[in-house]
């Protein structure tokens, strides 16, 4: 239900912003791309439209902050938030004789977080007494309202209204305290409106997010800070990934220039190839335990796959005429690796090395989510099981965020170092 | 004084499917040192199964290249090639590649230098020197790749149609410096062409192959590339006999075509 809530609203906001830039916002830089009239069909036409990132990025903070009832979000932007505060109902009790009686429960609905505190009311009189029940937002209660009354339901007393609509055992009602219904054994069960609003246990609204970045990069989560848990996920990627290039890459070469080279080795790299390394997770853990060798080790399996084909598909895309062009210049074999092979493979393993870096990430994430005593994925673990939805959400942003800047120096590097990439 | 003798090369495909393409069959002839021979026929004559055999890339299975006295094994320094396209190396700039021969062979900069410098100059690339081969226009490129060669100080040169890629008044140009290198250096040239204007302005030896088995045609010797050096090739297509012999080129190689397409009299 909330669900698809959410999806109306966020599929109305795509719409809505689509049509407004459409029609407010006039392209005033004239390119080359602006005047051609050919632009469906045409990949190299299409460009990300940067109010629409921005737009898309604002939307999902935008519904995060209102179905949390974030701070953030000014009120009127709040997805109806649940009851809180007190209310009160009037139940008719019937006793087996027939005779009946009103009284009053008086409710107190506490907010998410708050701990509930009980408190008194004055009883009154006649066979049903007042009642005093706490309870928190959001959930239903079963009010046992027969305890101080004169006469029970074990007697044969039974309720048969609330606020003057009549209730049964199968006969759920809706007042504008709530919705009440019966249990088999005739209590009332009250549940005051919910709103649309999230438990902070199933999404906490993004300020106590930030909060809790702030207050884990001061003071750390499980005996290190922040930085050391996400330094130690990245020392892992970065030696795994190096150890997987250093040994990597001379074998894809190996497998691009020697027959029995690609012959021993294809059959185990084509076989490992298709391996997902979350696979070799729960091997690498016999081997080598939960230390740092094992993940590093993981990584490297990881990586040395990728980094080998990507070497290997940079040898065989020379052009066969840049090698022939060398050897007629007298250069030797050594010279042809070391000043056409090599330079000429450098796009093939900037790509691979990209792919790898970010499997890396992916695997080592999930390495310490299965075990690890330090890691931004061992954090997010620990924090689940306390159910800290908080510190769960921060791990994934970051972990995003910092794939996302992997990926982004990546190939900034890749761009100074291979400038001639594609243009050739 | 013989330097490069082609000495009855045949050279057979054997394809995956059993039968076999016979690329070249008995294939001879003699070049002298600082003649410029170029070689038209139409496609798959095995023009540059020839040109490759000749560098030593390809190896024929009958007959043997001779060059001043010794047989072609492989590829060397002593036969430079020029090809087409593709065959600059992107990741070194301008003066990098033209360096490329003389840097392998472990000289130094003072070495090469004042060479590769001229060379730049002779080919217009003096303001280039430092610049990325992809930011090069085609033309720009294949001038570096024409002193890259010569930076090397080949004995021979094989070219394989080195301005095919070329529009026609780049192309044109390139003809004049292809000469006027020529000349200049005293380099013995093979040159490949589709264009059999290009081949008699250029060729002091014109060979004309024929296909199927791949073989050698008809060979010109022919003045125009003599009268052509420091001389507007445009008025050179205008000296006695320059037209009777492109017709008569043509001629042929139109026949030849139209017997590879199967073509009759009565289908016209
Ligand atoms: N590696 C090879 N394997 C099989 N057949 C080949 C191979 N190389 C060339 N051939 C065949 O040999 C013949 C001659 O080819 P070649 O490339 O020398 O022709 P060409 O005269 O250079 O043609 P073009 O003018 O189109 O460049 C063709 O029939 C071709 O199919
Ligand atoms: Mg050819």
């Amino acid at each position: 239900m909330i669900g698809l809530l959410i999806l109306g609203v966020y599929v109305a906001v795509f719409v809505v912003s689509f049509l407004a830039v459409r029609f407010l916002v006039h392209r005033t830089v004239r390119d080359y791309t602006s005047l051609k009239t050919v632009t469906f069909g045409d990949e190299s036409a299409v460009t990300s439209n940067r109010i629409a990132s921005v737009v898309s990025v604002l939307t999902i903070f935008l519904i995060w902050g209102s179905f949390t009832g974030s701070a953030w979000v000014p009120g009127f932007l709040h997805a109806p938030a649940p009851f809180i505060g007190d209310t009160s109902f009037t139940y008719t009790l019937e006793s087996e004789d027939g005779e009946r009686d009103d009284a009053t429960v008086h409710v107190r609905v506490f907010g998410f977080g708050e701990t509930t505190q009980k408190f008194e009311v004055d009883p009154g009189d006649g066979i049903a007494r007042n009642d005093a029940v706490a309870m928190s937002a959001s959930r239903s209660t079963t009010i046992l309202f027969d305890k101080n009354d004169e006469t029970t339901r074990k007697k044969g007393a039974r309720v048969v209204s609330i606020d003057g609509v009549a209730i049964g055992p199968d006969r759920a009602i809706r007042t504008p305290a709530g919705r009440f219904a019966l249990t088999d054994k005739g209590a009332i069960t009250f549940t005051p409106p919910s709103g649309l609003q999230m438990e902070p246990i199933w999404l906490p609204p993004p300020e106590a997010v930030v909060g809790r970045l702030f207050e884990i990069a001061d003071e750390g989560y499980r005996d290190s800070t922040l930085w050391k848990h996400l330094g130690y996920s990245l020392f892992r990627v970065i030696a795994g990934f190096i150890l997987g290039a250093l040994l990597g890459i001379p074998l894809g070469y190996a497998m691009g220039l020697s027959n029995w080279f690609r012959g021993w080795f294809e059959p185990l790299v084509e076989f490992m190839r298709p391996v997902p390394p979350l696979a070799l997770i729960p091997l690498v853990i016999i081997w080598f335990g939960i230390g740092e060798t094992g993940k590093i080790i993981l990584l490297f399996l990881a990586s040395l796959w990728i980094m080998a084909i990507a070497a290997r598909a940079g040898v065989s895309g020379v052009n066969i005429t840049k090698v022939h062009a060398a050897y007629s210049l007298g250069a030797s074999k050594f010279q042809i690796m070391r000043h056409v092979i090599m330079p000429n493979s450098l796009p093939e393993i900037f790509t691979g090395a990209r792919v790898a870096m970010g499997v890396c990430w992916g695997t080592v994430v999930a390495a310490e989510l299965v075990a690890a005593s330090e890691g931004a994925g061992m954090m997010i673990m620990v924090a689940s099981k306390f159910q800290l939805t908080d510190i769960v959400l921060m791990g994934i942003i970051l972990i995003g965020v910092i794939g996302f800047a992997i990926d982004i120096l990546m190939s900034k590097a890749e761009n100074l170092l291979v400038p001639w990439k594609g243009r050739s | 004084m013989s330097t490069l003798s082609i000495e009855n090369i045949s050279m057979r495909f054997d394809l995956p499917n059993g039968t076999h393409v016979q690329a070249l069959q008995d294939v001879s002839l003699e070049l002298n040192t600082g003649e410029l021979m170029s070689v038209l026929g139409p496609s798959g004559c095995g023009k540059t199964t020839l040109l490759n055999i000749v560098a030593g890339f390809l190896a024929p299975t009958e007959g043997r290249i001779i060059l001043n006295g010794h047989d072609v094994k492989g590829p060397d320094a002593e036969r430079g090639m020029v090809f087409q396209q593709g065959a600059l190396f992107e990741w070194m700039n301008v003066r990098e590649n033209v360096s490329f021969g003389p840097r392998m062979k472990g000289q130094r900069e003072r070495q090469w230098g004042e060479h590769v410098d001229h060379l730049l100059d002779v080919t217009g690339l003096g303001d280039f020197t430092d610049k990325a081969i992809y930011e090069l226009s085609g033309g720009m490129q294949q001038r570096v790749a024409l002193a890259r060669c010569l930076a090397n100080d080949p004995d021979v040169i094989l070219m394989d149609e080195p301005l095919g890629a070329l529009d026609a008044l780049t192309r044109e140009k390139m003809q004049g410096l292809v000469l006027k290198l020529w000349k200049e250096t005293g380099k013995t040239i093979i040159l490949i062409t589709h264009s059999v204007e290009e081949a008699i302005l250029l060729g002091e030896r014109l060979l004309v192959m024929a296909p199927r088995p791949g073989r050698i045609h008809k060979e010109y010797n022919l003045p125009f590339a003599d009268m052509g050096v420091g001389a507007d090739l445009r008025e050179v297509k205008h000296a006695d006999g320059y037209a009777d012999t492109r017709e008569e080129i043509l001629e042929m190689i139109w026949d030849m075509e139209e017997e590879i397409m199967g073509r009759t009299e009565d289908t016209q």
